[in-house]
């Protein structure tokens, strides 16, 4: 494996060297490596580019990795893939794609994940996406990600873009059943003129279901990003929203959360901020001795950690 | 050790120029305990925060060991060894308190065992407190003996305290007190504390007194305390003036 590919699933997966367990690097379009564990297979799709990643029932304390690279300027990849979690498994997912695009033309990475999530199942799926380059050419994500959630189930979906993408269009949808929970944490970066758009349109359909949605994001220099989670609330259950922005320079930030009670005894809560870094804060990190510099990087790491 | 000499402070604000100090002179000598105390609004927060840089004197200057540090910044001033605590500390979302400490320990105390330390001499578990966010989740009391505990990880030529007893129970106060008397006898380094507490004045080897942004008195606490200790009408410290709250 190449230097870079290795910085790249560093940045993506926290990949170091090549995993244990189940996983399937993908690069340039192209399968890399893969493997499949007992519990756990993975199938290349016929019909269309992507796989199906199929987790037997009752699957405890496995991990599946599956992160993508892509390192050809003008690359353009289109996956499909099908998370099919058996009832009662539980398992960690790790996504993530990162983009090494060295030349003018555009690299892109769109994606749709889909889970299929058993009863009581529960499935933490973290997803990273990284883009560096030092050519002119854009690194664009578009991913999208459905979530059925079946009863009693458990999901925390991490989905984090920290930096070098310039353009991004982020779309959740997700269904909840009775007696699930669904954990939606979003955390972005976007600097110099990059755009970033989330929307997140999740149904609770089955008896206390809950939803939890926790945004962090950090725009800086001309970025601009565009926050649109939406929850309806169909039976008796709970939703909290919470948006959560740092603006800085000349950015901007538009944090428009819905809330849609369809049912009397749906909770539903959304709370949304969007300020500077407090001037204090910079002055007691500087108190302890860092410079101004360093305090602010420090503010934005913890709040995007 | 740290001298100010001839400090004037305005403020601008939408009703004009606000005269905050008048000309503070003041000494402080190495390894002693000091005590800031007098009315509200004369000047004692706006002193402390001209120590560490916070705000620059409009006139006057700020010498440290012999050397003129007027014009050091707030980052230059903590690398000398001076330290504050805020009197309103602020939180931040996404930063631990384990995390807090370490920033803000010396390099020889970044350890578990110095943060366990700092934050039982503010009377706060670290089992329950060290993973713990500094954010809105904390109450304004914790915050308050965690901000007063990212100054007890480091070796400090001066330390401020500003107000450390506000906000703060009575059970975890007394057991400040004894922080503070442990700092002193420990360290060579300079204590300044900002309080109207009695508890806290006796702990001082000077009290300084400051009122209408000038040092109004400053001597041994056994001169001063008494004195400071009476009925409003017959403070000579206060001139019976209602402002003046005495101690008692």
């Amino acid at each position: 494996m190449l230097a870079l590919d290795k910085e790249l699933l560093a940045a993506v997966a926290d990949l170091h060297e090549i995993p244990q367990g189940a996983m399937n690097i993908r690069k340039n379009g192209q399968l890399l490596t893969r493997n499949t564990t007992a519990n756990i297979d993975i199938v290349t799709k016929k019909d269309k580019p992507g796989i199906d990643i199929i987790i037997k029932e009752g699957t405890k304390n496995e991990s599946v990795h599956i992160p993508v690279l892509l390192t050809e300027t003008g690359m353009q990849d289109m996956v499909y893939n099908d998370f099919f979690i058996g009832d009662n498994a539980e398992v960690l997912i790790v996504a993530g794609c990162g983009i090494h695009n060295g030349g003018d033309g555009e690299s892109r990475h769109d994606g749709i994940h889909t889970f299929h999530i058993g009863k009581n199942a529960k499935v933490r799926y973290v997803e990273k996406h990284y883009g560096q380059g030092d050519g002119k050419g854009q690194r664009i994500f578009n991913p999208e990600t459905i979530i059925e959630m079946a009863d009693g189930s458990y999901a925390e979906m991490e989905m984090v873009q920290i930096k070098g993408i310039n353009s991004t269009l982020r779309t959740t949808k997700g269904t909840v059943g009775a007696g699930a929970r669904l954990i939606l944490e979003e955390r972005l970066l976007t600097h110099g003129e990059q755009y970033a758009e989330t929307r997140m349109d999740v149904e609770v359909v089955g008896e206390d279901g809950s939803v939890q949605v926790i945004s962090r994001t950090v725009a800086k220099d001309r970025s601009k990003q565009v926050f649109y989670p939406r929850v309806i609330g169909k039976n008796k259950c709970r939703a909290h929203l919470q948006c959560d922005s740092i603006i800085m320079d000349n950015a901007q930030v538009r944090s428009i959360p819905e809330i849609d009670a369809q049912h009397p005894d749906a909770q539903l809560i959304h709370e949304a901020a969007i300020g500077k870094i407090a001037g204090e804060q910079i002055i007691k990190l500087m108190t302890l001795g860092l410079t101004e510099e360093e305090a602010e990087a420090t503010i934005l790491q913890g709040f995007l950690k | 050790m740290l001298e100010l000499k001839n400090i004037t402070y305005a403020a601008q604000d939408e009703k004009g120029k606000n005269d905050i100090l008048n000309g503070i002179n003041l000494t402080l000598e190495r390894g002693r305990f000091y005590v800031i105390t007098g009315p509200n609004g004369g000047g004692k927060s706006t002193l402390a925060k001209i120590i560490m840089g916070i705000l620059q004197p409009t006139s006057g200057e700020i010498w440290l060991e012999g050397k003129n540090i007027t014009d050091a910044s707030i980052t230059e001033r903590a690398k000398m060894g001076i330290g504050y605590s805020f009197q309103q500390a602020p939180r931040f979302k996404g930063i631990k308190v384990g995390e807090l400490l370490n920033l803000a320990a010396d390099k020889d105390r970044k350890k578990r065992a110095y943060c366990e330390t700092a934050l039982r001499q503010v009377g706060l578990c670290t089992q329950d407190y060290i993973n713990r966010d500094v954010d809105a989740s904390l109450s304004g009391g914790e915050l308050k003996r965690i901000e007063i505990a990212t100054l007890l990880n480091r070796k400090l030529k001066l330390a401020v305290f500003d107000e450390p007893e506000a906000g703060i129970d009575l059970w975890s106060f007394a057991k400040l007190t004894e922080t503070f008397s442990a700092l002193h006898k420990d360290s060579d380094g300079t204590i300044v504390i900002i309080s109207h507490q009695e508890r806290i004045l006796e702990l001082a080897d000077e009290i300084i007194m400051i009122r209408e942004g000038v040092v109004a008195a400053q001597d041994a606490k056994e001169k001063i305390l008494p004195g400071l200790l009476c009925s409003p009408e017959g403070c000579e410290l206060g001139k019976g003036e209602k402002k003046y709250a005495c101690i008692r």
